[in-house]
């Protein structure tokens, strides 16, 4: 076992995947010397050379556009976009090539592309440095997308997510890129891609998060232990194609559900869920689906961003609205 | 004519490079003559029936249109030499990003041309094989699909594709896209990439002046070629109703880009002579006096012409290949209305490399749905 932070577990997962494939290429702005902003990349273009490790002209479209053209050629460009915001130069690319490529060509060409996006708040940062698009991105089909939690998860998922012959919107959470977990470098993943998984099993009410609010709920879930309240908390892991089926086990046994996301509520990841589970466990609710979530509003200064942001408070006030039915 | 890097932009009017006049008379060029002394009378005949070809099965495809079998055709009248002399310069291994107009360029590139009326009939979004042909499928939104040939050509370049010296081996690549697309952020990274990069690509942009009704004054106040001077390559115009000429441009540019010197930027300077596609009205927005003015510079007449001139064919041939194109016309028609539709159910194939469990139900809820009326019916 080895301890590692997200950052470096991403890392280490991207080394793995280059030297078992040589069609690996990671590409995007300041992925080579400078190892990223967040040293994600860190010495990997030492290693592997500047031909598989790309430093790209500032421009995302053209990350993303150049990586289909590669991914036609044989490679698997795993693209970063380096901050959440920027990556709508390239939405066009992503959403009208490399989703609709495998569709419209019969399934005849493939898009082995992975585009990691650091994303969410809570760095204090300025504007379009905080945000949580991934619901845009599910909403495209072809797309899948996935985010990690814990650095376990974030070895194993990147690995997966450049296995697969799909592409992959990769979200690194990164309010949580320096929370520490041990890793098994030699292990095996326990999970398949793209499957939800149990974060801690409990009877009285289920919270479902993905990335950085999943720490959010356990953190909740121990308060409310605290006060005999017992929470099964589930950390969705992939958004497209959502896997729901721990969820609708858990709501058919407590009854109640609360989903968490920093991302602004409507059409977010949680309405799609509440949906779900409405359809599935109609008979099973005891009280209305409850969201968690960031504000209707753009992401805010970062003086306010604390209030904006869904925390232990906001979600334990949400799973006591449930018992108020 | 080209801009070299360093030269800059400085030519007040720019040259177009011509080996064929309008009326169809060679005339001699230093610099490309010998980029075609290869070309034989056979190789000119065998040019002339792709020109006639991709007009006829456009005009069949218009008229298909008009009859309701297809949904919609961009029509490449006029643009047939630009088309046909660039596809005629490449090798087997060289790669096409076409735009969605570049039927002559799939023909030349062995692609059925059956399939592209598939797409527009709206049976499929593009069913031939990309690997095969070397011609990708055609891209709608305009200029995306340069980055995709910049990034292609990168992927030749880690192949160790380019500069070997072996005809065999070393690849390029072709990006077509239009005036239009030059305002494009897309193409402008590109030319970015490409330069940056050294990519073995050739931008080869067919500038028929107008870009549905916007004129070329509304993309740029520099001639397009000259662009290229300030990302760092070469650019060079060339007569696009003149099919040697480009040719023997697009030939030097692939050969540059396979020797591992880098993009080049060919302005093909032509003319829309139809509507934008099938649903544009050109009237509303352009003097007839002006397309009057372009059938004089017809890019086959003018091959003809020389071909006559220089008796390279006899009026046996051109029969000979008008009856082929008729041929081909027929067969297209009754085959294009022999598509069948694809089943419903289909929609839910390729999605994913393998259809996710919501998939699965989605396509189980519209076949039982589908069902439901057969049941009905069968009551």
């Amino acid at each position: 076992m080895t301890s590692l932070n997200i950052i470096k577990a991403v890392n280490a997962g991207l080394r793995r995947s280059m030297e078992n494939d040589a069609k690996v290429l990671v590409m995007g702005e300041d992925v080579g010397k400078l190892g990223g902003v967040f040293r994600v990349t860190d010495g990997l273009q030492k290693d592997f050379g500047e031909d598989r490790v790309i430093d790209t002209p500032l421009a995302e479209s053209g990350i993303i556009g150049t990586a289909v053209g590669l991914a036609l050629r044989g490679y698997r460009p795993v693209c970063e976009i380096q901050f959440d915001g920027f990556v709508f130069p390239g939405y066009d690319q992503i959403v009208n090539q490399v989703a609709k490529m495998h569709f419209r060509s019969g399934g005849r060409l493939r898009m082995p592309i992975v585009i990691r996006i650091p994303f969410g708040g809570a760095i204090g940062a300025v504007e379009h440095h905080s945000e949580s698009p991934e619901a845009y991105f599910a909403h495209t089909p072809g797309l899948k997308v996935v985010t990690c939690s814990n650095p376990l998860d974030a070895y194993w998922m990147i690995q997966q997510a450049i296995e697969l012959d799909d592409p992959v919107v990769f979200f690194e959470p990164k309010g949580r890129y320096y929370t520490k977990g041990e890793v098994d470098l030699d292990g095996e993943p326990d999970l398949p891609l793209e499957s939800a998984r149990v974060a801690l099993p409990g009877t009285d009410a289920t919270v479902v998060a993905y990335g950085p609010t999943v720490k959010t709920c356990l953190d909740a879930a121990a308060a409310a232990a605290d006060d005999g309240r017992s929470l099964e908390v589930i950390d969705l892991r992939t958004l497209s194609p959502l896997d729901l089926r721990a969820v609708y086990d858990s709501v058919r046994r407590t009854g109640r559900l609360v989903v968490v996301h920093e991302a602004q509520r409507t059409l977010g990841i949680g309405a799609e869920v509440a949906a779900r589970v409405t359809e599935q466990c109609f008979y099973s609710l005891e009280a209305p689906v409850q969201r968690v979530t960031g504000y209707d509003t753009p992401y805010p200064p970062a003086r306010v961003e604390e209030e904006y942001l869904p925390d232990l408070d906001r979600v334990l006030d949400a799973v006591d609205r449930t018992f108020a039915y | 004519m080209t801009v070299e890097t360093a030269a800059g932009a400085t030519s007040p009017e720019p040259e177009l490079v011509q080996l064929l006049t309008p009326e169809g008379q060679r005339v001699p060029n230093e610099r490309y003559d010998a980029l075609v002394a290869d070309i034989t009378g056979d190789d000119v005949r065998s040019m002339y029936r792709d020109l006639v070809l991709g007009r006829r099965v456009d005009g069949e495809a218009v008229a298909l249109q008009r009859q309701g079998e297809l949904g919609l055709w961009a029509s490449l009248l006029g643009q047939e030499a630009a088309q046909v002399g660039s596809a005629r310069a490449m090798r087997p291994q060289d790669h096409v990003f076409p735009t969605y107009r570049e039927h002559a360029v799939a023909l030349c590139r062995g692609v059925d041309p059956l399939h592209l009326l598939a797409l527009f009939r709206g049976v499929d979004q593009g069913g031939w094989d990309t690997v095969g042909s070397n011609f990708h499928l055609y891209t709608i939104v305009i200029g995306a699909q340069t980055l995709h040939a910049t990034g292609y050509a990168m992927g030749i370049q880690r192949d160790g594709a380019i500069g070997t010296g072996d005809p065999d081996r070393d690849a390029a690549v072709v990006a077509y896209f239009g005036d239009g697309a030059t305002s494009q952020g897309d193409v402008n990274e590109a030319f970015i990439w490409a330069s940056v990069v050294n990519a073995p690509v050739v931008f080869f942009c067919q500038n028929n002046q107008w870009a549905i009704s916007e004129p070329l004054e509304r993309q740029t106040r520099v001639p397009l070629y000259r662009r290229a001077a300030g990302f760092g390559f070469p650019g060079v115009r060339v007569d696009g109703n003149d099919v040697l000429a480009c040719l023997a441009v697009t030939r030097e540019a692939l050969q540059r880009a396979r020797d591992g010197e880098g993009p080049t930027l060919v302005e093909a300077f032509t003319y829309r002579m139809g509507a934008h596609t099938t649903t544009d009205d050109p009237t509303r927005y352009r003097l007839n006096a002006e397309l009057e003015h372009w059938k004089l510079k017809d890019p086959i007449e003018r091959v003809k012409a020389y071909m006559v001139r220089g008796d390279l064919a006899d009026q046996a041939f051109f029969d000979a290949v008008e009856e082929e194109a008729e041929e081909l016309a027929v067969h297209l028609r009754a085959a294009c209305r022999a598509l069948p539709d694809p089943t419903p159910t289909s929609i839910f194939d390729h999605v994913y490399v393998e259809p996710t469990p919501g998939l699965v139900a989605q396509r189980e809820e519209m076949s039982a749905y589908l069902d439901s009326f057969a049941e009905e019916v069968a009551r």
